[in-house]
């Protein structure tokens, strides 16, 4: 059964009118928000609804450079330009607050064609209406079920890491599973206060194939009575410090040890209250309400298991309000699936469990908008994060607000599909991050500090990029605050968000740089920086072309190494080049560490390059100016000029000073007009500008532009080449690829550097032919 | 506790190497094997020898002249070893989580010289037993499951069924010494936790050698002999005719003529579910902590009653629909998309959230709601076990349905509803008796290995 109403009646919707929300941390953009939808659970309010937000975004546009005169030395133009974008809101509160939320939503729609309110969940009809007198919408009621699993369908395929392992005594609690784009088959098991088991088998189709009724109602209303408490959370309060033993009759309790010829062991739990029934003697809170906890978890994970073995899943996720969150149930619920089927199959919880209904709920009334169609992606400017909504494990939530706690979900629709590169060896095991933060102690410890640390820099880069705007210095505040605050959130929980990594802090700075409106921080340095490259162009690749051929093979790997020593977002690097902006390619190639590398496959490359020409490259890019202009361009020459067709992937949006798909468009043609072999290959298609569909400084190869992947599948690629630290060491170091892949770097961080064994820029040159798969020119030499 | 209650341990009970603590053994057969029917006596072929007994009783010879109790125990085992029995008295117990179940056999084919011969505490066991239905204030004498006229081991006689708190067994151990009872046997079978538990207490208290024998072996082949032999003339076993309509719903005898594959469902103080596939042939599928005991242990704490009768008599009289929440308290009828009666509990206990609720609740529909709560899971589990093991037949056992129609019936309707027809409840008269009867049976077959 799903959540229950809340039955006690202390905590009806009366509240203090007196508290005033703050309209930018909660509710936000309701001033054109649309399709409204609510979950009311027994004790949760969760509420949900689309609005459009609209925020700058730095656009490039080539001068007309047939018309030199206005151009001056610059090579294309940036322009700030309104965007507007689609973002899912999700509230979650408690019931309590209601009526003030629904009069702050009330105050603060405007403009809105909306008409309905789709609502789910138990206590849907308790406040309907309330909720029609309040916002004059229609309550239209859906059914829980179906509004769950269809949030859980959503969450599953558009937030990375959104399911976890919870492990109590592990080093992280919770351990994040990769990201499988096939998401079905799998069993949900709803513990509200019965317990509903759904087999899910497609987006459409599913069926409760079984249920109990003991339940978390179960150890409440029992709870409740044994222990004289009322709430559920004290409940729980009291489960964890209780021992369950003085109460449980224990298989050593009847055999004296353990039952070792059907190896039962002596702790296992032969009979639940067995001692209660004998003992006369009274049984403390503590223990009765432990014994309880262990009875149903025990009996939902025994219950959960056959039904897993009769259909035969593996993926069991749990859900409800029993499990919530909850360390402790989560804790017994794992321990029970465990013990019934041997490490076979493992519990999964849901970070965003809480909004399923909710979501579900919003997404029946947004068909018409296809929201299915896209993809969509977590903000983390705008959520909250895992488990902020209990307030004993969150107090500092509490605190900031002043008002009342709540927890918050936004996800941006995000402009493209994002699907699999067709080119990895196993999508099911692939995790783009090298190193986990929630694992190592150590290495978080050292980003966050790293990340705080620069984040001066990073403000007044951000001022700096928008020197017309005089209130550009107050955003700039408002955003290091956020920043910082998750900063801190993650130091606390360094799971908020899923698993933390490089990327996501990096992430998680771009969202936060752009709920401030500082689309592209860097675009100014950029266009610097490409002008100048650009200036240098013809004569690098004249000097090129006077070498031999394999002196040239080593020159221009060098100079992609060396192109990217220049990168903003590494602060040993960001200080040198502020400082000194003369400091040239030449400059840099000195301070490249010599042969042998710290990863060094050079001669493998070299070998292959004697052989045939690959039929297609993808090359993932990295920084603007240098890096792009004279280290990538002449190695994608020289491809070209080998016969291999090349895509150059670049991202979608702004991140750091990574060149844009915007910016790339313009360098490349400004780059064919001097050079015909690049001017050739666009004119021939043999050279391809596609989005990447990232705005990451790392990237994820499992979330890529639909288009691009598409592209990848039809000119058959064969050689993935990744470049730069981000994309190639914070992220896919490990990643196995089912053609010959190229990792190239340079370690712009001394820590890093130490941690991999080597030193401040150290270079990576990581070329790999996939086991099994025989090298083609090896295939030349072959017996016919 | 990485301990693996579900492990599917397929195990065949003649591999087992119990019988290497047996001191009393003697060659060739004996009057029945496991594959014969009881009751049919076998001539004793008397070709036991001495040489085989001084073998296998060294540690007793020096004792022949020993005391008087051990010269005489000596002596009555090897008479009865020649006549491939052990001696009288023979008993089988099982010694659980909360209750210690005892099977008594009292030989009513004692001849003149046999009594004449039979030691005075032997007398007076049996004497006090049988002529008694009650022992100290907690022990029981179930004298309506009495088997009588039964022949085992060539011996004609009936067959007692005696309970009493597992609790009560410091006690029950002292009145072993208080009788002497180590004059007339060095070991007792007993199956059972207990067995183990208990084992040296029974050493150094009484000068008793428990003979400790698995309790999932001992309750399959006790359940098989008695459903053999039935009951005074009647089926052991019944079902429920109509088990989803109460008004129609009845009990019917029947025989487990071919029982087997049967998914055993036996419930104590906690539950435990086996395939059975044949006598010796059997798996826990798995078992569950919510039993009898928890039935009991409950109700205890929500109603201070104090034995499991009075909760059942308050079970008896209570309605649970005022505890549980059912689906039609939330859906406000059916669940259709699911196909969920409005009759169905959503939630045990789920209106127990509620303070008011909480407040004029009375203790017959706690008792009630514990109860139903506790057989639905059990029908629920075994059901699952059931189909995953495609198995039809579903065999309930144990002391939790003594007395226990509410429960009978419940799974007689729980089986036949939620597997729409597919499976089949069945009872056993004799519910929590089985184990100690086959630890009764293993001391009659402990003469016959060799």
């Amino acid at each position: 059964m799903a959540e229950c109403g809340r039955v006690d009646s202390n905590t009806s919707h009366t509240m203090d009118k007196s508290i005033t929300l703050p309209p930018d941390e909660i509710f936000r953009n309701l001033e054109n928000a649309k399709r409204f939808a609510i979950d009311i659970g027994g004790s949760l309010t969760k509420l949900a609804y689309y609005s459009t937000v609209q925020h700058k975004v730095a656009k490039v546009r080539s001068f007309d450079h047939t018309a030199k005169a206005a151009a001056g030395d610059k090579l294309y133009e940036i322009s700030m330009q309104e965007e507007v974008t689609a973002r899912l809101h999700f509230i979650k509160f408690e019931n309590a607050y209601i009526e003030t939320c629904l009069d702050f939503i009330k105050d603060h729609l405007v403009n809105t064609e909306t008409k309905v309110i789709k609502a789910t969940g138990g206590g849907a009809h308790k406040f309907k209406e309330l909720i029609e007198r309040k916002l004059g919408l229609k309550v239209d009621k859906e059914d829980e079920m179906t509004c769950l699993i269809k949030g859980c369908n959503f969450v599953l395929k558009n937030i990375p890491h959104e399911a976890f392992v919870y492990a109590k005594h592990a080093d992280s609690e919770f351990r994040f599973q990769t990201t499988n784009p096939d998401i079905f088959p799998y069993l949900l098991v709803n513990i509200g206060s019965g317990v509903s088991i759904v087999k899910v088998e497609s987006e459409d189709k599913f069926e409760r194939i079984g249920g109990s009724s003991i339940g978390g109602g179960t150890f409440w209303g029992l709870g409740a009575l044994l222990t004289k408490t009322k709430r559920f959370d004290e409940l729980l309060q009291l489960a964890s410090k209780g021992q369950h033993a003085s109460v449980d009759m224990l298989v050593k309790d009847i055999y004296g040890g353990s039952y070792g010829y059907l190896g039962l062991t002596g702790d296992l739990i032969a009979s639940s209250f067995g001692k209660s029934a004998t003992a006369d003697k009274d049984f403390s809170k503590e223990d009765m309400a432990k014994s309880l906890l262990h009875m149903i978890s025990n009996d939902i994970g025994q219950l959960a298991c056959l039904y897993a073995k009769l259909h035969n899943l593996s993926r069991v996720y749990f859900g409800g309000f029993f499990i919530r969150g909850h360390p402790v149930t989560m804790h017994t619920i794992t321990y029970s699936i465990n013990f019934f089927t041997k490490g076979e199959v493992q519990a999964l919880f849901l970070r965003h469990e809480g909004y399923l209904g909710t979501i579900g709920a919003f997404l029946k009334g947004a068909e018409e908008d296809n929201p299915n169609q896209y993809s969509w992606g977590e903000n983390y400017a705008g959520s909250s994060g895992l488990m902020s909504v209990s307030p004993d494990m969150n107090p500092m939530q509490r605190a900031r607000s002043g008002t009342f706690p709540f927890d918050m979900l936004e996800m941006d629709r995000l402009e493209r599909q994002l699907v699999n590169l067709p080119l990895l060896q196993d999508p099911s095991s692939y995790i783009p991050d090298t190193v986990d933060l929630t694992e190592d102690a150590l290495a978080r410890e050292y980003w966050l500090y790293c990340f705080e640390e620069a984040l001066d820099g990073v403000v007044k880069r951000a001022v700096a990029s928008q020197p017309d705007m005089p209130e550009a210095a107050l955003r700039a505040e408002k955003f290091r605050q956020k920043y910082r605050h998750k900063l801190q959130t993650l130091r606390q929980q360094p799971f908020a968000y899923g698993s933390l990594t490089v990327r996501s802090l990096l992430d998680t700075r771009e969202h936060c740089l752009n709920e401030f409106n500082f689309p592209d921080p860097y675009s100014k340095i950029k266009q610097r920086e490409n002008d100048i490259a650009l200036k240098y162009y013809q004569k690098a690749v004249k000097s090129l072309d006077e070498l031999s051929w394999e002196e040239k093979q080593f020159a221009l790997v060098q100079g992609v190494l060396a192109g990217n020593v220049f990168d903003w977002g590494a602060k040993a690097v960001s200080d040198v080049l502020e400082s000194d902006p003369e400091f040239g390619f030449e400059e840099a190639k000195r301070q490249l560490e010599e042969r042998p590398w710290l990863v060094d496959s050079y001669d493998q490359w070299l070998e292959r390059l004697k052989g045939p020409p690959h039929k297609c490259a993808l090359f993932f890019v990295d920084n603007s100016g240098v890096d792009i202009i004279l280290g990538v361009m002449p190695f994608v020459r020289e491809l070209l000029s080998r016969g291999t067709e090349v895509v150059l992937a670049s991202n979608s949006g702004p991140a750091l000073n990574d060149v844009t798909n915007g910016e790339l468009q313009i360098l490349t043609e400004r780059i064919a007009a001097m050079d015909p072999v690049i001017e050739a290959g666009l004119r021939e298609d043999r050279l391809l500008l596609v989005q990447s569909g990232s705005s990451s400084p790392c990237l994820d190869l499992s979330r890529l532009d639909k288009v691009l992947a598409m592209v990848v599948r039809e000119r058959q690629t064969d050689l993935v080449i990744i470049e730069g630290m981000g994309r190639a060491i914070h992220t896919n170091y490990y990643a196995m690829l089912s053609c010959e892949s190229l990792k190239m770097a340079v370690i712009k961080n001394s820590w890093l550097a130490d941690r991999l064994g080597g030193k401040l820029f150290s270079v990576v040159f990581k070329y790999e032919v996939p086991a099994g798969k025989p090298n083609k020119d090896c295939g030349a030499f072959s017996p016919s | 506790a990485k301990n693996k209650q579900t492990n599917k341990q397929t195990k065949n009970t003649s591999q087992k190497v119990f019988h290497s603590h047996v001191m009393v053994a003697t060659n060739g057969s004996c009057c029945s094997s496991s594959s014969n029917a009881f009751g049919s006596s076998t001539v004793p072929s008397g070709s036991g020898t001495f040489e085989n007994m001084h073998h296998l009783h060294r540690g007793d010879d020096a004792e022949c002249s020993g005391s008087p109790a051990k010269r005489c125990r000596l002596r009555r085992r090897t008479e009865s070893v020649r006549k491939h029995r052990p001696p009288f008295p023979w008993f089988g117990m099982d010694i659980g989580g909360t209750l210690v179940k005892l099977v008594y056999f009292e030989p009513v084919d004692i001849t003149a010289e046999e009594e004449q011969e039979e030691v005075e505490n032997l007398k007076s066991i049996r004497r006090y037993l049988t002529s008694n239905v009650a022992y100290g204030k907690t022990g029981v004498r179930d004298v309506h499951l009495e088997l009588r006229n039964l022949t085992m081991c060539g011996r004609t006689g009936n067959l007692h069924f005696i309970r009493f708190p597992t609790q009560a067994m410091p006690r029950f151990i002292q009145m072993g010494r208080d009788k002497n009872f180590s004059s007339l046997h060095t070991t007792l079978c007993a199956t059972g936790g207990g067995a183990y538990k208990f084992e040296n207490e029974f050493r150094m208290m009484a000068d008793l050698e428990l003979l400790k024998l698995d309790e999932l072996d001992c309750l399959i082949r006790g359940l098989l002999f008695v459903d053999r032999v039935g009951f005074n003339g009647h089926p052991e076993c019944y079902y429920f005719q109509n088990p989803s309509d109460t008004q129609s719903c009845v009990k019917k005898p029947c025989t487990l003529d071919n029982p087997f594959p049967m998914l055993l469902v036996n419930i104590g103080s906690g539950v435990s579910i086996l395939a059975v596939y044949s006598e010796n042939n059997y798996k826990r599928v798995t078992g569950t902590s919510l039993g009898g005991g928890t039935f009991l242990g409950l109700c205890c704490l929500l109603t201070g009653c104090e034995t499991f009768e009075e909760a059942l008599e308050m079970a008896s009289k209570g309605d649970s629909t005022n505890v549980d929440k059912l689906v039609k308290d939330i859906y406000g009828g059916d669940y259709e998309r699911f196909g969920l009666q409005g009759s169905a509990v959503a939630s045990s206990f789920g209106h127990m959230m509620s303070k008011e609720k909480r407040d004029s609740i009375s203790k017959e529909d706690l008792a009630r709601a514990t109860l139903v709560t506790i057989t639905n899971n059990i029908g629920s589990i075994a059901r699952m076990c059931a189909v995953n093991e495609k198995i039809e037949r579903v065999v309930f056992v144990g002391n939790f349905l003594r007395i226990n129609t509410v429960s009978t019936k419940l799974l007689a309707y729980a089986m036949d509803y939620w597997s729409k027809g597919q499976l089949r409840a069945l009872f056993l008269e004799h519910e929590g008796y089985f184990g100690a009867v086959g630890a009764l049976m293993e001391l009659l077959k402990t003469t016959e290995d060799p």
